[in-house]
């Protein structure tokens, strides 16, 4: 039937979930309206500006972009499930030190695909972090902070080579 | 905000063919839904059922012998595609034209089945798999049939698929001695759609270096991804050079038949046209020559 919820079983930050969902639901705001987690930014809803980027098993995907029963099996990863407690993630700790930070809208998307790519690739090169954050944009044109700050972390993150 | 609809999340090929068989015209079938959910948004789409193959884990595949060429499911994603090593060493242009292809986080959800059978014809594989004669695999619970890349596209978002039918497979012949085969587009930015795109490969005689046989397709010069057939005749039987080169990109221009936009007027694409499909012909020359 047209509207019917189905069952959604997925984990977002490690916490395993079981839901009731419309089908028409998107991702991003199963996670900001129903799981309250709105360090996930909505901004174009079309695929355009990155700022909704989250992690589906460790790999940056758009989360405006996918249906929420989509995920159903899968790992989710949002901005609230990268630091370690109190302790902030490399790549965050990078962003407030080198200011690489401006209004902050964008800042959980390029974190989100920062943290992929050092994951998938914990030596890229700089053409390899401009490729990953090439789908999130700045409206203030932060990106050299942002660029450096990855490379900051990740040299952090390789324990200091 | 999209239009309600009833979803099913089949997982073999067999359930999702016997829900397209019971539901027809008022079903679509999502894969990673990139192209899709975008059109669902503005309501240019709005189905009843929404039939979800993205978990079906079996059409996810690249396989490759010489004989019978490449075989990719429909499921793989463009990531997938981009990175693997088999489709660098023996199509490095769909790996070339993946790197292009929007952006990583689409790349990483985005299904090659479904850009394809979004239809839209500034699309970049579709131009390529023509370059390449790909052939592709439809299956309905009747069974099976093949068809032609360049006869799939039927108008603008419009495909060659029946009711009861869905993509499974792209099959690409393993190309002739001395093939070689290019891409590019017109970029504002890496990752944008095409404004416009050409796709040419061209197969040189061993020995004496004429041209043997040439495809030529375009991105968003039409309706639909267009085989510039005259402009391949131009190439053909030739020794290639920088004149017949030119004379290519100005006859492939009086093929395009493009839209204006607010990327660019008509004039303006056939124009690009001219010098796209004489630069990539040129790279595919090379290529040819190397192989």
């Amino acid at each position: 039937m047209k509207g019917e919820m189905k069952e959604l079983k997925f984990s977002v930050n490690g916490k395993p979930y079981e839901l009731e969902v419309k089908p028409e639901t998107l991702l991003v705001d199963l996670l900001r309206e129903e799981l309250k987690l709105t360090g996930t930014k909505k901004g174009c809803l079309v695929s355009a500006c990155g700022a909704c980027t989250v992690n589906i098993d460790g790999k940056a995907v758009r989360s405006c972009s996918v249906l929420a029963l989509q995920a159903n099996g899968h790992e989710v990863t949002t901005i609230e499930g990268v630091a370690d407690g109190d302790k902030l993630h490399p790549i965050q700790q990078a962003m407030v030190d080198h200011g690489a930070i401006e209004c902050g809208y964008c800042t959980p998307g390029m974190v989100m695909s920062a943290k992929a790519l050092l994951a998938e690739n914990p030596s890229p090169t700089r053409e390899q972090v401009k490729e990953a954050i090439q789908g999130n944009l700045c409206a203030d044109e932060g990106y050299v902070k942002y660029i450096e700050a990855i490379e900051i972390a990740a040299r952090e993150m390789r324990g200091g080579h | 905000m999209l239009a309600a609809f009833e979803y099913f999340a089949p997982k073999t090929v067999k359930e999702a063919l016997s829900l397209l068989a019971k539901y027809k015209e008022g079903a679509k079938i999502i894969a990673g839904g990139q192209s899709m959910l975008v059109v669902m948004r503005q309501r240019l789409l709005t189905p009843e059922y929404v039939i979800d193959i993205k978990g079906i884990t079996d059409l996810d595949y690249i396989k490759y012998d010489e004989k019978q060429g490449l075989k990719i499911g429909a499921l793989t994603t463009h990531r997938t595609i981009e990175q693997s090593l088999v489709i660098q060493k023996h199509f490095g242009v769909l790996s070339e034209m993946e790197g292009n292809l929007a952006t990583i986080q689409t790349r990483n959800w985005g299904t090659i089945g479904g850009n394809i059978c979004h239809g839209d014809p500034a699309g970049d594989p579709a131009p390529v798999f023509i370059a390449l004669n790909a052939k592709l695999k439809l299956a309905s619970s009747t069974g099976e049939r093949v068809i032609d890349m360049e006869e799939f596209s039927k108008d603008y978002l419009e495909v060659a698929l029946g009711p009861g039918e869905m993509l499974s497979e792209i099959q690409i012949p393993t190309p002739a001695p001395h093939t070689g085969t290019a891409y590019e587009k017109l970029m504002v930015m890496k990752g944008d759609m095409g404004i416009v795109g050409a796709a040419v490969s061209i197969t040189l005689k061993a020995g004496n270096g004429v041209c043997e046989n040439a495809r030529i397709a375009l991105a968003n010069c039409s309706s639909v991804p267009l085989r510039a057939k005259k402009a391949e005749k131009v190439l053909i039987g030739k020794t290639i050079n920088n004149a017949i080169l030119t004379e290519a990109g100005e006859v492939a221009s009086t093929e395009a038949d493009p839209l204006a936009d607010v990327h660019g007027s008509a004039e303006y694409r056939r124009e690009m046209v001219k010098v796209f499909v004489k630069r990539v012909a040129q790279i595919a020359l090379e290529r040819a020559r190397a192989a």
